[in-house]
């Protein structure tokens, strides 16, 4: 005898199985239409392979499993798709969903198939993939699919049949024991062989279930499988409390039987495939229990998936005016039914019609009076009266860390309060939305995520525009310098522009240019500036050329150009200062100072003139070799350079002058050559008057005629020259020869009436 | 000088409590380094708590700039998607008292809705794309666009800029997937409808006729 732990807590209500055992499994005449909803399982649905108007075959595939877990579904009889619309579903919520609706012709015809004869020749993911295609689902209640179930990652040492049926009123696996021993037996194996024949093989059975244990008995004579029998206990059928009962071990929290080793089947499952290895059939039927006073017969029958329930219950005489409330599934755990028209789908394995007597509605729930009745009879060993104070005050952090989600809604708690509070209503509210909480919790992250991808995408993008804006402005400025470069040293410049290159950078220098930012008129104004500093240079270059033999008008106009120069300067600083920009106090000064010290040479001597440029030279190369010290640009320093050259040789030119200067000298006198010149036409223009003033009237007037005589012969023979030559100045010659005549005539009239 | 601190209590305590500061002061400095927590860990739990539809109700432009405007002080109640849960909650992380939804940026509702573009008459502008702070609308320049259910907030920020007004912001049609039990009927009021008043001894009936006598 081996042996058995006891489940924690537990109930033992009425069993009621005895009315539904009393005859053999029937079988019902097929009903007008079948309803097979498309999703049956737990999953994602299967996809659909037919069409409104198609006609089928018993056992053709109508949906086949999409994803790994899903399960196909089959049709349960020949016939006609006439629709494939939403139809109220068997679900507590008593929803519509997609359904099949098939309409027999009453032909039984069945699509070929035929089973494997010797299944050990397969490999076991072979007969997973038979088990899958043939759309089995666990029919103990859940609906997994069980060719997932069947093939888990870690080692199987247990495998362990389910035949418990612990809830009240269900006997559909204890009528398929007692009926198909064999088959069961069969299906075992299979599922042993799939499995890799675990060393351990237990057929866990309730002790009120004594037919069926003999009728499995004699078939596991020469097997390696062990039929437990167990006190009757609800839920015992749970199937971490079966593997608790038989094993003693404990499913961890939030883990899989797998996770232990170990593998639980429904008896109903494993029969279904046998069926399906062996025979080739899918799941298109399943046997339900028809149960409750309210039905005249309570039997166990062989229910084609998709009948409708109706149809089940006018075959076993239901009394509706009996029946409060239709209940599919057990009187636990089963859930209320909102029409007749829902059909049996694979998970069905109970209708049951009480009476108002049978199944009272529950009387009003009193206060929790914390008994702990509940914490008793709770087989997860949870906290139920915890649980329920947290769940109605929808304290979720609560509910996680009392582990509300090891509960398995058995009822138990429910069941023994003596309140009537109903107890797990509670936990599948608070767990529903636990759930959904977590789902949007899920959801917003996902939505946090992609926020702020698309921030971090925004940013990357303007950052790549601001880059861009900042190159762009970074090619100006060299192409602006460049340029400045180029007026700086004309000679250098002329073999880089060649490139296009430099094409490209002076054109986008000219765009720069004219979109002028403040900077750039800043900029501007200051070359402005330095132009008029030149011109101011000019000037002054030309007084210092002037000095020494000017006239008074020559002396007139430099000092005019020096003042026009000496304006523009002005009106360039106040521009400058306009703009609001931050003026360069170094250039102002140095502006200033060269107008200023150009208005000194102009009254100053030319000696202190001369000192004064010698001294602004020198401190024009020290700065000149300040910058080319600080330069690091290649082309500055070489202009700097090459300025440096010409300061220097300026500097030279200055110094020689000051040293021929007289350090005395007030007048200028430079060379002795210029000062010949001067006093011989100063000594000769002294003689003509000392001549004139000499002379009498007529002595006068006989020079003026002889001089006008003698001009008069030279433009004459100017004019016969000029007309040799056919000169185009010939009319100028001639007009001036006649002006001099006029005046030799007016002369000689003169001298005629002063000598008369 | 050992010896005018020994004859100096007053220097002596004053040296011991200076002294001490100053170690202290190493390993606390020592501490800010090496264990700096980066970013600011209020905000990062703010955010988590937000609903993270990014609708921008609270004046702000998402959900993370407003657990920063909350953990710089802003008040927490100007989340309508989020409504008196998220109040509830912030207000408990933060312990403040929780203030009721501030009507001003919006009312909470119950139906969760998402972006619908009717298709036929989308011109393929992409601005609701280019205002989708999720980047959950699927579409290119003279293409249709559509949103990506899935990925769509709720927060019709793209209603605002579509030009032939083609978005519509439709409930999420509840399928069997979001459907849960409700809770059962509050069990408060049926105890609220016994009479409260009653103790073990009283047996019906009794106190009426005692009552009447």
């Amino acid at each position: 005898m081996r042996k058995i732990w006891s489940l924690t807590g537990g109930i033992h209500p009425a069993e009621n199985k005895h009315q539904s055992v009393q005859s053999s499994i029937g079988s019902l005449p097929l009903p007008d239409r079948l309803t097979i909803p498309l999703n049956q399982h737990i999953g994602a649905p299967p996809k659909l392979l037919v069409a409104e108007g198609d006609r089928v075959l018993k056992g053709q595939v109508l949906a086949e499993p999409k994803g790994f877990v899903s399960a196909g579904i089959h049709a349960p009889t020949s016939g006609i798709i006439t629709h494939i619309s939403d139809h109220p579903i068997p679900h507590p919520s008593g929803m519509a969903a997609r359904c099949i609706t098939l309409e027999p012709d009453h032909k039984e015809q069945w699509i070929e198939h035929r089973g494997i004869d010797n299944y050990r020749e397969k490999t076991p993911s072979e007969l997973l993939d038979i088990i899958r295609q043939s759309g089995i689902v666990g029919l103990g209640g859940a609906g997994f699919p069980s060719a997932v179930k069947l093939g888990p990652k870690q080692p199987i040492s247990t495998l362990i049949i389910n035949a418990t049926e612990c809830e009240p009123y269900i006997t559909a696996d204890d009528m398929l024991m007692r009926e198909h021993p064999q088959d069961i037996v069969d299906g075992i194996k299979i599922l042993s062989f799939i499995l890799g024949d675990p060393d351990e093989i237990l057929i866990g059975i309730e002790d009120n279930k004594p037919e069926a244990f003999e009728a499995l008995k004699p078939y596991l004579q020469d097997t390696n499988i062990t039929l437990v029998e167990f006190p009757t206990r609800y839920p015992s059928g749970g199937e971490k409390q079966l593997i608790q009962i038989l094993t003693g071990k404990e499913v961890p929290h939030g883990g899989i039987p797998a996770d232990i080793g170990i593998v639980c089947q429904n008896i109903g499952t494993t029969y279904a495939i046998q069926r399906a290895i062996q025979h080739g059939e899918p799941l298109i039927s399943r046997i339900t229990t028809v149960t409750g006073k309210a039905c005249a017969t309570n039997r166990n029958y062989q229910v084609l998936i998709g009948t409708p329930i109706s149809h089940l219950l006018q075959n076993n005489g239901f009394d509706q005016s009996q029946c409060p409330r239709l209940i599919m599934g057990g009187p636990m755990m089963g859930f209320t039914l909102e029409e007749l028209s829902i059909p049996v789908i694979k998970t069905t394995n109970c209708i049951l019609a009480p009476t108002a007597e049978e199944l009272p509605t529950p009387p009003p729930t009193q206060p929790c009076i914390r008994c702990g009745m509940c914490a008793e009879a709770c087989p997860a060993s949870l906290l139920p009266q915890q649980l329920f104070w947290h769940a109605q005050s929808q304290n979720y952090e609560k509910l996680e860390a009392h582990n509300l989600f090891d509960c398995i809604e058995c009822g138990a708690c429910s069941y023994v309060c003596p309140s009537n509070i109903p107890l797990v209503q509670y936990y599948r509210a608070a767990k529903g939305e636990m759930r959904k909480l977590a789902q949007e919790k899920i959801n917003s992250d996902r939505a946090r995520e992609r926020f702020e991808f698309n921030q971090a995408r925004k940013a990357k993008e303007e950052a790549e525009k601001a880059a861009k804006r900042e190159a762009r402005k970074r090619a100006a400025e060299l192409a602006r310098a460049k340029k400045a470069d180029q007026e700086a040293s004309p000679g250098g410049a002329d073999t880089e522009t060649n490139s296009a290159d430099d094409i490209i950078k002076a054109a986008m220098a000219r765009a720069a240019a004219k979109k002028a930012s403040p900077e750039e008129q800043r900029a501007k104004l200051e070359r402005g500036i330095v132009r008029a500093e030149s011109h101011v240079n000019a000037a002054q270059q030309r007084l210092d050329g002037l000095e020494q033999d000017a006239t008074d008008k020559q002396w007139e106009q430099a000092r005019a150009a020096l003042e026009d120069a000496r304006l523009r300067l002005q009106n360039a600083e106040q521009k400058l200062a306009a703009l609001g920009a931050p003026t360069d106090d170094k250039l102002k000064d140095a502006t200033v100072d060269t107008a200023k010290s150009v208005m000194d040479k102009i009254q100053a001597s030319p000696r202190e003139a001369l000192e004064k440029k010698v001294s602004t030279l020198k401190e024009r190369i020290a700065v000149t070799e300040e910058k080319l010290v600080s330069a690091d640009d290649k082309t500055l320093k070489t202009a700097l350079q090459n300025g440096l050259k010409k300061q220097q040789a300026k500097l030279k030119d200055a110094e020689q002058q000051l040293a021929e200067t007289p350090a005395t000298a007030d007048q200028p006198n430079s060379t002795p050559k210029t000062e010949d010149a001067a006093s011989a036409a100063i000594a000769r223009a002294q003689a003509k008057a000392a001549a004139q003033e000499s002379m009498s009237e007529e002595e006068k007037l006989k020079a003026s005629v002889e001089s006008l005589q003698n001009r008069l012969k030279k433009a004459q023979a100017k004019l016969t020259a000029a007309e040799a030559e056919g000169s185009e100045h010939i009319d100028a010659f001639r007009t001036g020869v006649e002006k001099l005549q006029a005046k030799l005539t007016a002369a000689e009239t003169q001298l005629a009436e002063k000598t008369q | 000088m050992y010896e005018i601190i020994a004859q100096n209590p007053l220097l002596a305590a004053l040296t011991a409590l200076v002294g001490l500061a100053l170690i202290f002061g190493a390993v606390l400095g020592y501490a800010a380094i090496k264990f700096k927590v980066k970013g600011d860990p209020i905000v990062e739990q703010i955010d988590s708590l937000l609903p993270q539809t990014q609708c921008g109700q609270c004046g702000y432009p998402g959900c993370r700039p407003y657990a920063e405007a909350i953990a710089n002080g802003d008040t927490i109640n100007k989340c309508p998607p989020g409504g008196q849960t998220t109040i509830n909650a912030i207000a408990d992380l933060l312990d403040v008292e929780a203030p009721t939804l501030d009507e001003e940026h919006g009312v909470e509702s119950d139906t969760k809705t998402v972006a619908y573009i009717r298709e036929d008459e989308c011109i393929g502008c992409t601005k609701c794309i280019q205002a989708c702070p999720v980047d959950a609308i699927l579409g290119a320049a003279k293409q249709m666009h559509t949103v990506i259910i899935s990925e769509c907030t709720g927060c019709d920020l793209c209603v605002e800029p579509c030009p032939v007004d083609c978005i519509d912001m439709l409930p999420v049609a509840k399928g069997l997937a979001d459907w849960t039990w409700d809770m059962p009927a509050s069990s408060e009021e049926q105890v609220k409808a016994l009479r409260a008043d009653i103790i073990a001894t009283d047996k019906p009936g009794q106190r009426d006729g005692v009552d009447a006598a």
